[in-house]
């Protein structure tokens, strides 16, 4: 599904901080969407999230407990919120030298790290379908 | 006017380094013939080889030379980088600095035979205070995030001295990306509050935010958009309640110069960058110089040493016996030349002249929007009827939208007119944000030459968004790959001689 541009894919949940969360078994793989990655323009650098670290789903106002690491492009560097609470598992090391994929396959090499999520029952309710973010994108103009 | 910048380019590349001009056993200075004593240096501490350039005087001069010529500085032309404040640098000031008695004088020199550069100081000191409406001010941070720094470290002492857990400091969306880094930095978490509508402070989300564990707000006032923080008492109200501090990011000081006060507004503590607001060279390193103003609660936190004055004695001194102190932040007392110009500055701009900096500068900046407001790619966010202080955000996301022209393109293109880029790109609440800051030293000529600059760029970028893809042309270098720039950084000579292929 296209909305103007930008990619949605079916399938995954997504956040209004423009993150995207796919279920795979008890775990959750985490990214950035099409979306966020035009709009950030050429990704530079990329700060991933400690393994281990654990992370609490992303309410206002923001804290240093619900980031998963940064995204540096020319224009800004933008946190990566966490779209649910939990466990960092695995992050991807391949961004460290190839921060680009993140532009360029922002759903599946660009992915950024694992959760183990601790309430998926609990907050999953929060996260949004591909139609929601759909709808979400369209009131950003 | 047409601009073309100088390129100084041989077939094979621009003006070659300083170290491939170089040639063995050319030299640009002749010592004296007297025989010096021999010094012994452990064999293991001595050099054999010294990588230095070797080149005559006038190669050097040359080379230079054509480097300022490939070079855009506020001597060459306008200057609108927005939050940096790019005004001109009266030459006294520089010419003071470079007096004997300022330059060649050294910080391990006897108190009694730098009276002269203690009292300089001293007085610097007491202009600051009674501008920003604090208690005490120390010289000793070398740029602004090192005085925000410094903030975060007296914030901390403040808190532990009163046996206060407190870990957070709330930071608006707007804000500088330095405020979130120096209260990090410090140890504390960052919380960041949203803006309103109006591009201020959320007042509620504030409200929501602050508890027991606030050590600070740090607050831009005028903020980033060029917007009067105009609740700015609420928001002190707000802080002080719970217990916290107010912290003033000065960045922005040239919007309400000798207008108001941050200490009167309710800051506790107050930054300065005197190489914005009062006129000191900056861009490209600096030196920069980045005082701390603090109410009477937070002195005794303040580094050592400070400078006093003995009436009896009319001596001034330098006070080490602080026992709160924070501690030394600096090598010595600061950037001693900074402060030399910039005390000249207020000197030369008196009282009145400090007021009438802001009126021009912010009757500058409402000029341009005013101008520019309307015409079509070019909006305003927040706030489009009120006024706007020192400097003002547009966002061209129309032009985004409609021709696929983004905020960067236009800062390119601008540079082919003979004006420096805008700052772009920030706030990162403005989508294709540009913002500009003209300052008050800019005349109307030179502004009107800037809106006609704007106007046919918008007028391009329906018409030939092509032009605007393929700027600069008439600068000394063209488009830059700023991506490759960022992931392969070639920063040093040593770098750049192990590439494969030269660029």
């Amino acid at each position: 599904m296209k909305v103007g541009e930008h990619e949605i894919l079916e399938g995954l949940y997504y956040t209004r901080s423009h993150e995207w969360i796919k279920f795979e078994g008890n775990l959750a793989r985490v990214g950035v969407t099409d979306y966020a990655q035009k709009q950030l323009g050429d990704v530079v650098y990329v700060e991933l999230p400690e393994i281990g670290k654990s992370v609490k789903q992303t309410t206002e106002p923001k804290t240093k407990e619900m980031e998963l690491g940064a995204v540096e492009s020319i224009k800004a560097v933008s946190a990566v919120y966490s779209p649910l609470s939990g466990t960092v598992k695995e992050t991807n090391q391949v961004l460290q030298d190839r921060p680009e994929l993140i532009n360029t396959s922002p759903y599946s090499e660009g992915w950024i790290c694992v959760l183990e999520p601790s309430n998926i029952e609990g907050e999953r309710g929060s996260l949004l379908s591909p139609d929601a973010y759909a709808t979400f994108l369209k009131t950003l103009g | 006017m047409k601009f073309k910048q100088a390129s100084w380019a041989s077939d094979a590349c621009l003006e070659p380094l300083v170290f491939e001009l170089s040639r063995a056993n050319r030299t640009g200075y002749t010592l004296p013939q007297k025989k010096l004593p021999e010094v012994n240096i452990p064999e293991n501490l001595a050099r054999t080889k010294l990588e230095l350039p070797e080149l005559s005087e006038p190669e050097i001069v040359r080379h230079y030379t054509r480097l300022s010529q490939m070079n855009y500085g506020v001597d060459s032309g306008f200057y609108p980088l927005g939050s940096c404040t790019m005004k001109y640098n009266p030459k006294i000031c520089e010419e003071l600095a470079a007096l004997e008695t300022a330059s060649c004088i050294h910080p391990y020199q006897d108190e009694d035979t730098v009276q002269g550069a203690l009292e300089l100081m001293y007085k610097l000191e007491r202009c600051l205070t009674e501008i920003a409406g604090v208690a005490r001010v120390c010289l000793h941070p070398s740029a602004g995030a090192h005085g925000e720094f410094l903030g975060m470290l007296l914030t901390r002492a403040y808190h532990k001295s009163r046996g206060k857990e407190s870990k957070e400091v709330i930071v608006p969306d707007s804000a500088h990306g330095t405020n979130f880094a120096s209260a990090a930095m410090a140890g504390f978490d960052v919380i960041v509050v949203p803006s309103n509508s109006r591009g201020r402070v959320d007042i509620e989300a504030l409200r929501k935010a602050v508890s027991k564990k606030t050590a600070a707000l740090m607050l831009t006032n005028p903020n980033t958009l060029g917007l009067f923080e105009d609740e700015i008492l609420e928001i002190a109200e707000a802080v002080h309640k719970v217990g916290g501090l107010l912290y003033y990011d000065g960045a922005n000081l040239n919007g309400i110069l000798g207008k108001t006060r941050p200490g009167d507004m309710g800051f506790d503590i107050v930054h300065f960058n005197l190489h914005k607001t009062f006129s000191t060279p900056h861009g490209g390193g600096g030196p920069g110089s980045g005082p701390i103003g603090v109410s009477r609660k937070l002195e005794k936190f303040l580094p050592v040493p400070v400078i006093e004055y003995n009436k009896k004695r009319r001596r001034y001194y330098l006070d080490y016996n602080r026992p709160q102190s924070v501690g030394k932040i600096k090598a010595f007392y600061g950037n001693f030349g900074v402060l030399v110009k910039a005390y000249a500055y207020i000197l030369l701009m008196g009282a009145n002249g400090l007021q009438e900096i802001t009126e021009a500068a912010v009757l500058n900046a409402n000029y341009i929007t005013r101008k520019l407001q309307g015409v079509e790619g070019y909006e305003l966010k927040f706030d489009a009827s009120g006024p706007c202080k020192h400097e003002v955000v547009f966002s061209v996301e129309p032009m985004k939208k409609n021709y696929g022209v983004k905020a960067h393109f236009i800062a390119k293109r601008l540079l082919d007119f003979g004006v420096h880029a805008p700052t772009y790109y920030f706030p990162p609440i403005v989508p294709e944000a540009l913002m500009i800051e003209p300052t008050e030293t800019e005349t109307k000529e030179e502004l009107d030459r800037f809106i006609a600059a704007m106007k046919e760029i918008a007028e391009e970028a329906k018409s030939h968004p092509d032009k605007l893809l393929a700027a600069p042309t008439a600068t000394a270098i063209g488009r830059l790959d700023e991506a490759k720039a960022s992931r392969e950084p070639i920063l040093s000579w040593r770098m750049y001689r192990k590439l494969p292929s030269k660029i």
